[in-house]
C-alpha cells in the first residue's frame, strides 16, 4: 500500500493554473523529492497535500484512506506532519516547550485543563531535540536560536507528531554548508518507518538524499522516476534552463 | 514570494515574558491575600468599598487577559459578558433568591451563555477584524440592555438589587460584602491562573504565537479559541455578579465601550499575558477613576485616556508584550 | 414604504461620508482609527453649538471640516512613530485618543443629550410621490451623492488617487518603487477625518449629540467598512447604502431587535466572505 497517492490534483488562482492535474505516488520508506524551477507549483502542491489549501479537483489518499476532504488538522492526526519553510515557530517559548506542545498533542492522552507535571512529555521532547542535534539548547527561547537551529527545531516538531509521512518544505533554505551537512545526516538517520517527501531547490541535496524524484514544471508533472533518470532527462534540463524557449525565440 | 515573517525580539535580550518561579509566586500571592483579607479592619468604609470595586474589576481584567494576553484575542467587547452576568445575577437576586452562591453561579452561567452565542462568529476572525467584531457585539449587548425595559429596566438599569445573603444573613456591611467578594474573586482568578498554567494553557499560548503552526501540529485551533472565549465570558459574568453584590445596581454603561476600554487598559498596563499584572492594572484604573476622580472634577476618564496613550508609546515590548498581530516586514 | 426607502438612503449616504475615511485609512495604512466616532461626535456638538440659522449651519460645516482635517493630521503624526509596531498598538493609541476626546466633549458640553435643528427652510417637508417627506433628509441624499461622486473621481481619476489605490493593493510594492507616499497618507487621514466631522454636523438634525454616540456610529462605520471591503470607495458606498436600508427597515419592522439585525448582517458577511464584498484578490488582511 502506498503511503501517499495523489490523483488529478488541481488548483488555480484566477487564470493561473498553479497545479494542473498532478498525480503523485510516494512509496513506503521512500525519500521522495519534489523539484522544479521557480513557479512550477511546488509550494502549492505541498499545501494541497498537507491540507492547508483545498484542491479544486483531485484526490489525496494517505495510507489508503481518502483525506481529500479532511482539514490539515485532521491529516496531521492521521499521520501526516510537516515542517514550515519560514520556521516562525513560537516566539515566547523555549525549544523544549515548543516540542512539548507537539508531544502532548500526540501522546494519546487528553490535553489537561489543570497544571500537572508530565515528566514523560518533557523527556520525549528532550529526546527529540537530541535526535535533531539540539541537545544543549533545551532552555533557549526560540528567538535566540540561530536560523539553522530553528530549522532543526521544525524537524523535531514534525517528528513529535509520530508521522508515517513527513513533509519537509525546503528544509535547507538559508542554511550554511555545515548546517546543510547536518541536515543530510539527520534525514538519512530517520527510521525507515517514516516516509519522507521533501520540496527542495538545492539539487545537490536532492541527489544526496532522494531515492525517488518528481519534477514539476508549470503546474504539471514533467517526470517522475529515479534520481538517475531525472539527471539524464533532456526535458528536465530544458525546463530548468529554458533552452527550448530560447530556440523558439531566436531560431536555431 | 512574500517576505518571511520575522521573529521579533521585542525588548532585546529578554524576549520571553519574565518567569516568576512557582514557589516564590505562590508565597507572594498568599502574602497579598493575607493583607487584602485584613484590610477592612484598618480602612474606612469608603476605602473598603473602593477596594471591593478593585477586586471585582481585577477578576474582570484577569478574564480579559486570558483572552488578550494568553490567547492573543484582543477583545473590545468583553464588558458585554461582564454586564450580562451582572444583569442576570441582579434579576435572580430580585425575583428568585439572593442566597449565595446562586447569583454568583447565575452570573457565571449567563456570561458563558452570552459568550457562547456570540463567540462562534468571532473566533473565525482574528487580529483587527476580531477587535471590530467584539466591539460590535459589546455595543449590541449594551443596546439590548438599554431597550429591553421589562427585564433590564431600560436606560435606568436594574436598581434596588437586594444584598447577597450568605447562610441566610444579608451582607449589609461593606466589610462583609468585601470578604464575600474577595473569596469569590480569588477563586475565580485562581481557576483562570490554573487553566493558563495547564497543558491547555500552553496550547493557547501556541495559538497566540503562531496559529497556523498549531493547526499543522494537529490542534483544532478554532475549537480552542471558542472554548477559551466561553471560559473568559464565564469569568467575566462571575465578576458581574460580584459587581451587583457590592453596587446593588447595574446599568447599560457597565456593558459599554468605556468599560471594555478600561478593562483593556488594565490588562495592558499590567503587561498582557501575566494575569497578575491585570490585577495591578485594575487597581490603577479603579483608583484613578473612583478615588482620584472627585479631586479631578470627576474627569478621571481623561487621565486614564492620556495614560492609555502614554502606555502605548512607552511600553518597550509593545502594548501586548508579545506578538499578537503578524507584523509586515 | 417609499418614505422608509428614502430614509434608508439618507442614512446610507451619511454613513458613506462617515465611513469612507475610516476605510481608506485602514486600507492604506492598516491603522484602525478607533477615534473616528469621536470625530463624528465632535462635529455633532459643533453643529449643536452653532445651530439655529443658515449662518450657523454653514459655519459649523466649515469649522468642522477644518478641525477634522487638523485632527486627522495630528492622528496621522501620532501613529507614525508606531509604524513598525503591531497594528494593535496603533489601534489602542487611537482608542486612548477617543477616550480623551469623548471626555473633553463632556467637559465642554455636559452630560445631557443636545438636539440640533435643521437650518430654516429645510426643517419642513415636501410632498414627493404622494408621500410627505422631511426635506432635510432629501438634502442629505443630495449632499451625500455629490460627495460620493467627488471622492470617487479623486480616487479613480487623479494621480493622487492612483497612488492611494496602489498603496491599498500592495503597500510594499509602492515602497519599493521609491514613491514617497507619506504626504499622501497624512492627506488621506486628514480628508477622511474632515469628512467624518462634517458628517457629524450633517447628521445633527437626525442624531443629535450625546455622550455614547461616538461608540454607536463607530460600530456602524466599522460594519460598513467590513462589509464593503477595506480601502474600497465603491465598497464603502455600497456597504453604507445597504446598512442604511438594513438599519432603517430594522427599526421600522422590529424596533427592539434593530441592533441584532445589524450584528447579524455583519456576522453573515464575515462568515461568507470575510474580505468584504468589494475587495479584490489582495484585499484580505
Amino acid at each position: 500500500m502506498t503511503v501517499l497517492r495523489c490523483a488529478g490534483l488541481s488548483r488555480s488562482f484566477g487564470a493561473l493554473k498553479a497545479v494542473d492535474d498532478v498525480d503523485l505516488t510516494v512509496e513506503p520508506g521512500a525519500r521522495h523529492a519534489l523539484i522544479g524551477p521557480n513557479g512550477a507549483g511546488k509550494s502549492t502542491l505541498f499545501k494541497l497535500v498537507t491540507g492547508t489549501m483545498r484542491a479544486a479537483a483531485g484526490t489525496v489518499e494517505l495510507n489508503g484512506q481518502d483525506v481529500s476532504r479532511r482539514s490539515e488538522v485532521q491529516r496531521c492526526r492521521l499521520g501526516m506532519s510537516q515542517t514550515m519553510q519560514h520556521a516562525s515557530l513560537f516566539a515566547s517559548m523555549t525549544a523544549t516547550e515548543t516540542v512539548a506542545l507537539a508531544v502532548q498533542r500526540h501522546s494519546g492522552r487528553r490535553i489537561g485543563l489543570l497544571p500537572r507535571s508530565r515528566p514523560e512529555v518533557r523527556a520525549r521532547a528532550e529526546q527529540l531535540l537530541a535526535d535533531v542535534g539540539l541537545a544543549g539548547r533545551s532552555n533557549v527561547v526560540v528567538p535566540s536560536l540561530a536560523h539553522g537551529e530553528r530549522k532543526q527545531l521544525e524537524v523535531a516538531l514534525a517528528l513529535a507528531c509520530n508521522p508515517s509521512l513527513l513533509l519537509l518544505d525546503e528544509p535547507a533554505a538559508g542554511m550554511s554548508p555545515a548546517e546543510r551537512a547536518r541536515l543530510v545526516e539527520l534525514v538519512q538517520g530517520l527510521p525507515a518507518e517514516i516516509t519522507v517527501l521533501f520540496v527542495e531547490h538545492d539539487l545537490d541535496l536532492v541527489f544526496a538524499l532522494a531515492d525517488a524524484v518528481t519534477v514539476l514544471h508549470l503546474g504539471r508533472v514533467l517526470l517522475s522516476g529515479t534520481p538517475a533518470e531525472v539527471r539524464a532527462s533532456e526535458a528536465v534540463r530544458e525546463a530548468y534552463l529554458g533552452t527550448r524557449r530560447r530556440e523558439e525565440l531566436f531560431g536555431s | 514570494m512574500t517576505a518571511a515573517p520575522q521573529i521579533e525580539v521585542p525588548g532585546g535580550a529578554a524576549a520571553a515574558p519574565p518567569r516568576v518561579t512557582r514557589g516564590r509566586g505562590l508565597l507572594v500571592a498568599v502574602a497579598v491575600l493575607v493583607v487584602l483579607a485584613a484590610a477592612p479592619l484598618f480602612l474606612a468604609p469608603f476605602a473598603t468599598t473602593t477596594l471591593t470595586r478593585i477586586v471585582v474589576f481585577a477578576l474582570f481584567a484577569v478574564s480579559l487577559d486570558l483572552l488578550v494576553g494568553v490567547t492573543g484575542m484582543p477583545s473590545l467587547g468583553h464588558a458585554g459578558y461582564f454586564g450580562a452576568g451582572a444583569y442576570a445575577a441582579g434579576w435572580v437576586s430580585i425575583n428568585v433568591t439572593a442566597e449565595a452562591p446562586v447569583p454568583l453561579l447565575v452570573g457565571a452561567v449567563f456570561g458563558a451563555l452570552a459568550a457562547a452565542l456570540t463567540g462562534w462568529v468571532t473566533v473565525r476572525s482574528s487580529g483587527v477584524f476580531f477587535l471590530m467584531l467584539t466591539l460590535a457585539i459589546g455595543e449590541t449587548l449594551q443596546q439590548v440592555a438599554d431597550s429591553w425595559e421589562s427585564v433590564t429596566g431600560g436606560a435606568n438599569g436594574l436598581a434596588g438589587i437586594p444584598a447577597t445573603r450568605v447562610a441566610g444573613t444579608a451582607l449589609a456591611n461593606p466589610g462583609y460584602t468585601y470578604w464575600y467578594v474577595l473569596v469569590a474573586a480569588t477563586l475565580g482568578v485562581a481557576l483562570v491562573v490554573l487553566l493558563a498554567r495547564s497543558p491547555f494553557g500552553a496550547a493557547l499560548r501556541g495559538i497566540r504565537d503562531n496559529e497556523p503552526r498549531m493547526r499543522a501540529l494537529g490542534y483544532p485551533t478554532a475549537l480552542y479559541k471558542y472554548a477559551v472565549f466561553v471560559v473568559a465570558g464565564s469569568a467575566a459574568g462571575a465578576a458581574g455578579a460580584l459587581l451587583i453584590a457590592q453596587q446593588r445596581l447595574v446599568t447599560p454603561a457597565d456593558l459599554g465601550f468605556m468599560t471594555a476600554s478600561f478593562a483593556l487598559l488594565a490588562v495592558i498596563i499590567g503587561g498582557a499575558g501575566s494575569l497578575w499584572g491585570a490585577c495591578l492594572g485594575a487597581a490603577l484604573v479603579i483608583i484613578v477613576r473612583d478615588a482620584l476622580g472627585p479631586s479631578l472634577d470627576g474627569h478621571g476618564t481623561l487621565v486614564l485616556g492620556i495614560a492609555f496613550v502614554l502606555v502605548v508609546y512607552l511600553l518597550p515590548r509593545g502594548a501586548a508584550g508579545v506578538r499578537l498581530f503578524r507584523r509586515r516586514t | 414604504m417609499v418614505v422608509s426607502i428614502l430614509n434608508g438612503f439618507a442614512i446610507g449616504f451619511l454613513l458613506f461620508v462617515l465611513a469612507v475615511g475610516l476605510s481608506l485609512v485602514f486600507g492604506m495604512m492598516d491603522v484602525l482609527n478607533l477615534a473616528h466616532g469621536a470625530l463624528f461626535l465632535g462635529g455633532a456638538y459643533l453643529g449643536a453649538a452653532l445651530s439655529g440659522g443658515w449662518g450657523g449651519f454653514l459655519t459649523a460645516l466649515a469649522v468642522a471640516a477644518v478641525a477634522g482635517a487638523l485632527a486627522g493630521g495630528v492622528l496621522s503624526l501620532m501613529t507614525e512613530p508606531l509604524r513598525n509596531r503591531t497594528h494593535l498598538d496603533q489601534a489602542l493609541l487611537t482608542l486612548g485618543v477617543a477616550l480623551v476626546v469623548a471626555e473633553l466633549l463632556i467637559m465642554v458640553f455636559g452630560d445631557d443629550p443636545l438636539s440640533v435643528d435643521a437650518p430654516p427652510g429645510l426643517d419642513g417637508s415636501v410632498t414627493l410621490l404622494g408621500a410627505v417627506y422631511p426635506s432635510y433628509r432629501l438634502v442629505i441624499i443630495g449632499i451625500g451623492a455629490v460627495l460620493a461622486l467627488v471622492v470617487w473621481l479623486v480616487v479613480e481619476r487623479t494621480r493622487v488617487g492612483a497612488l492611494v489605490r496602489a498603496t491599498v493593493a500592495d503597500r510594499e510594492m509602492v515602497a519599493t518603487l521609491g514613491v514617497d507616499n507619506r504626504l499622501v497618507k497624512v492627506a488621506v487621514f486628514a480628508v477622511g477625518s474632515a469628512l467624518a466631522t462634517a458628517a457629524g454636523v450633517l447628521g445633527g438634525p437626525i442624531y443629535g449629540a450625546r455622550p455614547g454616540l461616538d461608540a454607536a456610529v463607530l460600530i456602524l462605520a466599522l460594519v460598513v467598512v467590513v462589509i464593503g471591503g477595506l480601502g474600497s470607495v465603491r465598497g464603502a458606498l455600497v456597504g453604507a447604502l445597504v446598512i442604511g436600508q438594513v438599519d432603517t427597515f430594522g427599526r421600522v419592522l422590529l424596533p427592539d431587535l434593530a441592533s441584532f439585525i445589524l450584528f447579524a448582517a455583519l456576522a453573515i458577511v464575515l462568515v461568507v466572505r470575510p474580505q468584504g464584498i468589494f475587495s479584490g484578490p489582495v484585499g484580505a488582511r
